[in-house]
Formats: structure tokens, sequence, C-alpha cells
């Protein structure tokens, strides 16, 4: 009996709470919400993500705010688990108020927050999940970057057109919605291009054998393997797949781009080619000059994530000021109308589909360095 | 040809890291009854002891002395935790119901993951290599160092095991707490020490497994030991709880049966087959492959 007492006490307690924080930002500040993996297997992507958009706003602080308003960034860590993601992305709207949220780099992790932030009717702007599910959530999800039909439809043509190969492999994480979409789109271009996938292998993120999958694949003698996998994986199954005597070169995604894939890799990655959302070697001004910025306040080169959360941010915040509010709606409506936005990855226009158009840029990892190898516009490659 | 043999190889280098493992949960069954939940984190702490004291070595070039340093480095680490745990965790309820000690195993297990997340940090590291690197080629087969040093390690190490099982007096000993605790104390055999010492082995061949496959991934993280520490438990199952040999025979079949799924089948069945085979062998023989029915007797 007496427990129960006590029982009713805490739930009466923890209700309070949440009523008392219900309460939207002091009128003072826009409170903004940011969900990324700070931690676990995809921390990079987390990390750059948030210093990227911390930078955005502090810029945009320092030159006055967004309608008279400081903005503040609230961010939430998922650890690297999708089914996380929605925890932290219902307490970030239900408890602490916010008015737009931010986030994620992987689809899974997005697909898992956006039917969240559509239900509540907060906008939701993914700087970085390629996979095209994630914005037909509904209407109030957005993205600033291209989507999975595009990059891999890239890389095929970069493999076909570019490298001349006629025989890939393709290794995928069968747990990413990410890396089966680029797997399904990379292989129908690729086919189309005149080219063969010799042999199709698959993985779990998590994994760290992967010898049985290599072995399989190296028996197949392709010219080339597509791994469109996260860093902390794509760095162990290179390194084994050059233990086991597969010398070609590897061909990856956006989900290459860590610092952590070199340290993981090493000179096993030397040669391995992968698709990005824009590249460091960009003479823009722009460009550079946020290259510049990131590394004096970071201490390091931004990656494709920080670059693209830095223009999601700027995006989101250049909205609140055109709609005059941040009432849900009209705040979807002034980011679906984003049009010619000068963003350091490229000019952002919001199509009809909520999804960014812009080019797409193939890297060479060259001793620890990515260089620039090729641009790829959106109208090079027919869908 | 050739594929399939490496792929034996893979199995195989694969299926001793579990056997390694598993050796640890039959053994500390064997003495407690006890399902040690938390030995697949022993593991994964074994892996990071290799880690920062190959750190501390990586001035020199890699060699075999270095290597062998930190393995033994690593299991001498592990086994002292191993003993901790036993001594701070397990003996206080020891005399308690089989379910409180199964509970307290998971609360360590949780705890380690927990404290290993905070102190080592919870983002993946790079292992660095320890040995000088040589391939050797068999026709098409490939066979790394590394592997050979697996399935070399894992035997000797598994050799002298039974070596100090079945022919040393703390072996003997052990074999006779294992067959009734009671009993063994009557004898005038320190019950407690034993538990320790069993403790501590079990502790060091898990630790002496981190090191193995860090050294082949070659990548450690903090909750690196769940899967690993899953397998190994039902390779051990598999051969018969309670059974050294059956242990080594479970965890081999386990590795093999994995890789050839994933290289003929698809890896997506991986797991589905493992728990497979268990569930068909406990259906079939509910003591496990080598195990002895204990009859109860009332």
């Amino acid at each position: 009996m007496r427990f129960r007492v006590l029982a009713a006490v805490c739930m009466a307690a923890v209700l309070a709470v949440n009523v008392s924080c219900g309460s939207k930002g002091s009128q003072k500040e826009i409170l903004i919400g940011e969900y990324g993996s700070l931690t676990g297997g995809i921390a990079t992507f987390g990390i750059s993500t948030k210093n990227g958009s911390e930078l955005a706003f502090q810029e945009i602080n320092a030159k006055g705010g967004v309608l008279g308003k400081q903005i503040k960034l609230l961010v939430e860590d998922d650890q690297s688990k999708p089914e996380e993601a929605g925890t932290v992305v219902t307490k970030l709207i239900n408890q602490n108020g916010v008015s737009a949220v931010l986030g994620h780099v992987a689809s899974s992790h997005s697909l898992a927050a956006a039917p969240i932030c559509q239900s509540n009717q907060i906008p939701m702007i993914s700087p970085s999940s390629t996979n095209p599910r994630v914005t037909q959530v509904g209407n109030y999800i957005f993205r600033v970057c291209f989507i999975d039909p595009f990059q891999g439809a890239v890389m095929a043509k970069f493999a076909a057109d570019t490298l001349k190969f006629k025989k890939v492999a393709i290794l995928v994480d069968v747990r990413s919605d990410y890396s089966v979409g680029l797997q399904t789109f990379f292989r129908q271009q690729f086919r189309q291009l005149g080219g063969e996938v010799v042999v199709e292998q698959s993985y779990s993120q998590g994994d760290s054998d992967f010898r049985a999958q290599l072995t399989a694949i190296k028996a197949a003698n392709p010219e080339a393997v597509y791994l469109p996998g996260y860093y902390t994986e794509v760095g162990t199954i290179v390194h084994q797949a050059r233990e086991l005597g597969i010398t070609v070169p590897f061909l990856g995604g956006d989900g290459w781009d860590s610092p952590k894939l070199w340290e993981i890799g090493g000179a096993a990655m030397n040669g391995c080619y992968f698709s990005n959302h824009y590249s460091t070697d960009d003479p823009n001004p722009a460009v550079q000059k946020f290259v510049a910025d990131y590394k004096a306040k970071y201490g390091q080169v931004p990656d494709a994530l920080a670059a693209l959360a830095y223009d999601a941010a700027r995006v989101l915040a250049a909205a609140i000021e055109k709609a005059g509010s941040t009432d849900g709606a009209k705040l979807r409506d002034a980011i679906g109308a984003t049009k010619d936005f000068p963003g350091v990855t490229g000019t952002i226009s919001i199509n009809a589909d909520r999804n960014a158009v812009k080019p797409a840029v193939i890297l060479k990892v060259e001793n620890g360095k990515y260089l620039l190898v090729e641009t790829i516009k959106p109208e090079a490659v027919k869908l | 040809m050739t594929t399939f043999l490496q792929q034996l190889v893979n199995g195989l280098s694969l299926g001793s890291i579990y056997a390694l493992i598993a050796l640890g949960y039959t053994m500390v069954y064997g003495v407690l009854r006890l399902i040690n939940f938390a030995h697949g984190d022993v593991y994964m702490v074994g892996a990071y002891v290799g880690y920062y004291l190959s750190r501390l070595l990586q001035r020199k070039e890699p060699s075999l002395a270095s290597a062998l340093l930190v393995m033994l480095g690593s299991m001498i680490a592990c086994a002292l935790l191993g003993v901790l745990i036993e001594r701070l965790a397990y003996r206080p309820v020891r005399k308690e119901a089989r379910l409180t000690l199964l509970i307290t195993a998971i609360g360590v297990s949780l705890f380690i993951e927990n404290v290993a997340q905070l102190v080592f940090g919870p983002d993946p590291k790079f292992f660095p290599s320890l040995a000088p690197r040589t391939d050797f080629r068999f026709g098409g087969m490939r066979l790394t160092s590394e592997q050979i040093t697996v399935i070399a390690v894992s035997l000797l190490l598994m050799v002298l095991l039974r070596f100090f099982i079945m022919k040393t007096r703390t072996g003997k000993a052990m074999r006779a707490v294992s067959f009734s605790l009671d009993a063994a104390k009557l004898m005038g055999i320190s019950t407690d020490w034993i538990i320790s010492v069993t403790f501590a082995l079990g502790s060091a061949l898990a630790a002496s497994g981190g090191v193995l496959i860090a050294m082949q991934i070659p990548k450690v993280d903090p909750l690196m030991g769940i899967p690993y520490g899953l397998k190994a438990f039902v390779a051990a199952v598999l051969g018969g709880i309670g059974s050294v040999p059956g242990a080594v025979l479970g965890g081999l079949l386990i590795g093999t049966s994995e890789v050839m799924v994933v290289g003929y089948l698809s890896s997506t069945y991986r797991d589905a087959i493992a728990f497979g085979i268990l569930i068909l062998v406990l259906i079939l023989r509910p003591q496990g492959l080598l195990g002895r029915v204990h009859k109860e007797k009332v």
C-alpha cells in the first residue's frame, strides 16, 4: 500500500515537471531541437552535424538573431540507435517545446523520428539523410541534400563511364535503409550503362567479421566492390578485404565521410572512391570562408555532414525570418518555398517532394585526404 | 574448392575465438551452476587492455615479443578482474537462490558495459597490428599470419587447460568441486580458492580471445562483448554446458556454420542458423553434444 502511494506521488511529480516544461521557450529565444548520434558507431556524423549547426546559429545570433530573438539549439544524443531517435525527438517536442527539429544523418534514424515531427506538426529538416522515403513521411519533413536514386546513379555512372568497369560486386548493409537504397539505384543504373553486378553480399550494422562475405566476393573476381555503408564498418571491411587479397578499389557513398574512416581503414583505403555532397577543394569563397571558420572553431576540416548541417540551420533560420513566426504551418510553407539559397554545399532549392536538387562530387581517398575527382550534375544522369 | 577451404579457415578462426570464450562460461557453470553473463564483457575489457598495452609498446616495431607481452598482460589483468567480480558480486549472494545469482550476473554485465563506455569512450577504436604480418598461400587460398596465430594460440591454450584440469592438483580439486561443492568442502578442499581460480582462468581465456579478435577485425568498442558473449554462450550450451571439450566443439561448430551460411546463403540467416542448430540439439539432446546427464536425487 505504501508503495502505491509512493508511486502515485512520483507519477504526479513527473506530470508536474512535464506540464511546467511544456510551455514554449522564453520570449527572447527561439528553441530549435537537434537529434543526432553523438556516441556509438556513427558518432562522428552527429558531432559534425552538431558543430555545423552550432556554427551557423552562432553566426546568425551574432548578427542579431531572427525576428529579434536569439536562437537556442538543444541537442539530444540517440547513441547511434534508430529506436532511440524517436524517444529523444518526442522529448524535444513535448518537454522542451522546440519550434523546429534538425536531424538526422542516418536515414533509419530520420525515418524513426519523422512521423513524430509530422504528427506534432513541427517542421523537421534533415541535413543529410538521403533515402527517398524520409521526406515522403509527410509535408512537414524536408531535406537540404540530394537523394539516393541520384547518389547511387552517380557512382554507377562514374564506375561505368569514367573508370570503365564492367563487373562489380556489391556488399550492402541490410539493416540500413540508406545502404539498401543506394544498392538498388546503383545496380539499376550500372546495368543500364551496360555493366554487370557479379555478386551481391550483405552484412548487418554492428557485425565485425566480414571474411565470409569477402571470400565469396573474391571468388567472383570483380573489378570493383560497391560498398554503400557507414565508415566504421567500411574501414574494417576494406582492411579485412586487403588481408584476403582483394586489391580492387571499393566504391561508396557519403556514409564514408568521416575522419575516422582513415583511422580505422588506414592505407587499405587508398585508391577507393566515394560520392559526396561537397569538397573542401571547392574554390568558391563562401566554401573557403566556411572551411576556415570551422577550422578556427573546432580545429578540424569540416566534412560534408558539417557543411550540410550548416546549410540546414541557415535555411531554417531564413525560413523563420520569412515566415515571421515560429508557427508550425507557416514555418513549413516558408521552408518549402526556399529557392536558390546560397549554401556551401551548392545552391539549394526545395522541390515539390521537399528534397533539394544539387550536384554530387566524387572524391578519391589518398593518404588520409579526400581529393576531388569529378563533379556530376543532376541533369547528367538519367533515372 | 579453394573458396570452400578459405571459408573453412575463416570459420575455424572465428570458431576458435568462440571456443575460448565458451570455455569460461562452461568452467564457471561447472563449479557454481551459474551462467556468468558478465563473461562477454570481461572479453571486451581484455581487448581494451590489449589496445592500451599495444599503444604503450607501439614505439617499437611490431614484434612477436611485444605481441606476447600484450597478450599476457591482458590475460593477467582480466584474471584479476574475474576474481574481483566473483569476490565482490557473486560470493556475497552465493548461498541465495540461483535466480539471485543470475540477476546479479546480468547486473554486473550492464555495469561493466556502461562503465566501459564512460572510461574508454563509446567510439570504436582502431587496434594496431602487433606481430609482423606475413601471408601464406596454398593454391588460391590465403592464410594471414593473424588467422594462423588465432587458431594456433587457441589450440595451445585449450591443450594447456586440458592438461591443467586433468593432471594438476588444483585441476583435480576443480573437478571435485564441480562434482559436488559440499562433498569437496568436506574433503578439505578450499572451495573459495578453487572458485577464484576458475574465474581467473576463464577470464584469462576470454581476454586472450579478446586480443586475438581485436587483432583480426581490427577494432575495439565497449559493446563488442555482447554478440561474441552471446554466441559463445550458445556454443557452450550446444557442446554441453559444464563440459570443457564440449565448449571447444560447440565454438568451432557455431563459427564454421556461421561463416558457411554467410558465404553460401545470406548474411541475414547468420544468427538464425546458429540458433536453429542450438534449438535442434536441445530438442534431440538436451544435455548438449558432449554433456553428461545429471540425475537429480530427491
